[in-house]
């Protein structure tokens, strides 16, 4: 379960560059949702699950994951129960390690690593075992480098480093977005496969209308900070993505009001 | 060259084997350009004179110039990582500070280490020349420490630390305190560098505050001389390898300088270093470049 109360994060505050990113939401994710985030450049929706994960202070509000408050825990703490694909398939994993190496260190997270080998024989064929799964056949390659593999093959293999741990949250950042499309269609797959699997609460930020509407239970639509759409059950299943082009739109165009009337005002 | 001045270098590239270490897993591992070891090195030797003649142990003389070391490594991960100090700037800092802390420990310039019982003493009555034991000795105990090395690395906690290094926001998303990697990374860099020191006392026969001027340039030298014979990606090959570039820098060094027909004197030393670097930097591109011609 996610829980995100009043919710503020300011870049640079007090000075010229300040920034509000994040300008109060709320939100809160059953266990086992799936909601997909959209918004335009600058919505807030990254920065949204990086406050989430830890990665930026928060200026003002409550995070709580699974009933605990989170708020100024530290990243590397918190990654015990939040795992995240980012929209880089570089950044998900080490280039320089090999496929196995990446894989036992994610199979780590959240647990004290100690001086026992991180690839001893039990844990190798599990590796192999859930790699193998994807069909991607890089099960007889988990010696190779990381960087040898394409950015889809990257990112297949982040979502698996992120459900190899038990985490009880997954942030996806538009982590289709640098994949060519047969590949994004496989990762999105696969992304359904392994949240059903392993009853993952998931933040999925998408560029995507198709995905927003096509993924999960739940979508939300992010504008300057705050939340102006929030929509689920029959009401999201009768909508098609014309609809939900339709209200982004009507959400800018609401925006030029605003700035309007408080010139009039 | 003699036998005698091979041996020498053999020797001295062993030693310098733990400087190469230490180096390898802050530049390498860690990707943190650390100058502190021109620092601990001369600590390494100091901590090792004072206590040998204060009638220590050698041994545990050894240890204390690790855990010397590893509390230099220590300073310049709190200033980099507590304060968010540049990293090469916060090891230029405490090497800087080091010179005066190396003075106040010997409490003069240098000192001799002549007559006492140094941890290769007891080897030299097994028989072997004097100067075919401390080579043996010494690549026994930097095998023993490049097999501990690469059985760390190979730890879930050593696989931390080299991912903290390569990848810090991936390290920090799978739950690695990146800031943690850095002090240990750093303790364990620059405590290889002390003991480095320690044994260069008590082989050489004495400890200077100025001989740790250039030990970062001599353990990059090792470390990229390794990489240049040996490209390999298994760490137990790539930690030898370092080892082995220390040596064989020393023998080029020791080659180089006794050759008439170079007309090189011991002076210049520092620039044939840095010539030898610098080939070595380049053979890699060169080869790269052919292979793309073709």
């Amino acid at each position: 379960m996610i829980s995100v109360q009043d919710l503020h994060v300011t870049f640079n505050p007090g000075t010229p560059l300040e920034r509000r990113a994040v300008n109060g939401i709320d939100l809160t994710l059953q266990e086992g949702e799936f909601a997909t985030v959209i918004g335009s450049n600058g919505a807030g929706k990254s920065t949204l699950l990086a406050a989430i994960a830890g990665d930026v202070a928060v200026e003002r509000g409550r995070i709580e994951i699974g009933g605990r408050d989170v708020t100024r825990q530290a990243p590397a703490r918190r990654a015990a129960r939040v795992a995240r694909v980012f929209q880089d398939p570089l950044a998900g994993s080490c280039a320089a390690l090999s496929i196995e190496e990446n894989l036992a260190l994610a199979a780590m997270r959240g647990a004290r690593r100690g001086l026992a080998s991180a690839l001893n024989a039990g844990r190798r064929a599990l590796l192999r075992e859930r790699v193998a799964e994807l069909g991607l056949n890089l099960e007889d390659r988990m010696g190779d480098r990381m960087g040898l593999l394409s950015g889809g093959q990257r990112q297949a293999l982040a979502l698996v480093m992120a459900t190899l741990a038990g985490a009880e949250v997954l942030l996806l950042d538009e982590h289709t977005a640098a994949l060519d499309p047969g590949m994004a269609e496989f990762v999105v797959e696969l992304t359904q496969r392994l949240v059903k699997a392993h009853g993952l609460t998931t933040l999925m930020v998408t560029h995507s209308m198709r995905q927003a509407l096509d993924l999960g239970t739940r979508t939300v639509m992010l504008h300057e900070g705050r939340i102006v759409l929030d929509i689920t059950g029959e009401r999201r299943s009768s909508m098609d993505v014309d609809d939900l082009v339709a209200m982004f739109r009507k959400v800018r165009g609401g925006e030029e009001l605003d700035d309007d009337s408080l010139r009039i005002g | 060259m003699s036998a005698i001045a091979f041996w020498g270098a053999v020797e001295l590239g062993l030693i310098y084997g733990f400087v190469a270490l230490g180096v390898f897993l802050a530049f390498r591992v860690l990707d943190f350009p650390d100058l502190t070891v021109d620092g601990s090195f001369p600590l390494g030797a100091a901590a090792a004179a004072v206590a040998i003649t204060a009638g220590w142990d050698p041994w545990l003389a050894c240890l204390l110039a690790a855990v010397g070391g590893a509390l230099c490594g220590l300073v310049t991960a709190f200033l980099n990582v507590r304060f968010g100090i540049l990293n090469l700037l916060a090891s230029i800092l405490t090497m800087i500070a080091l010179f005066s802390v190396n003075l106040r420990i010997m409490g003069r310039p240098n000192m001799a280490v002549l007559n006492r019982e140094t941890v290769v003493t007891p080897f030299y009555d097994l028989g072997l020349p004097d100067h075919l034991v401390r080579p043996a000795v010494l690549a026994v105990l930097v095998l023993a420490t490049v097999l501990l090395l690469a059985r760390f690395l190979a730890s879930d906690f050593g696989l931390a630390m080299r991912a903290a290094g390569a990848n810090a926001r991936m390290a920090q998303a799978n739950g690695v305190n990146v800031g943690r990697q850095i002090y240990c990374g750093m303790a364990l860099s620059n405590a290889l560098t002390g003991l480095g020191g320690a044994l260069f006392a008590q082989i050489a026969g004495f400890a200077d505050v100025t001989s740790g001027v250039g030990t970062i340039v001599v353990g990059l030298a090792a470390v990229i001389v390794g990489e240049t014979l040996f490209r390999t990606r298994i760490m137990l090959v790539a930690l030898l390898s370092v080892v082995i570039g220390s040596v064989v820098y020393r023998i080029a060094v020791q080659l180089a300088l006794s050759a008439d027909l170079l007309f090189l004197k011991a002076s210049d030393l520092n620039l044939v270093t840095a010539v030898l670097v610098t080939l070595a930097l380049i053979l890699p591109k060169l080869r790269a470049r052919r292979k793309a011609v073709q």
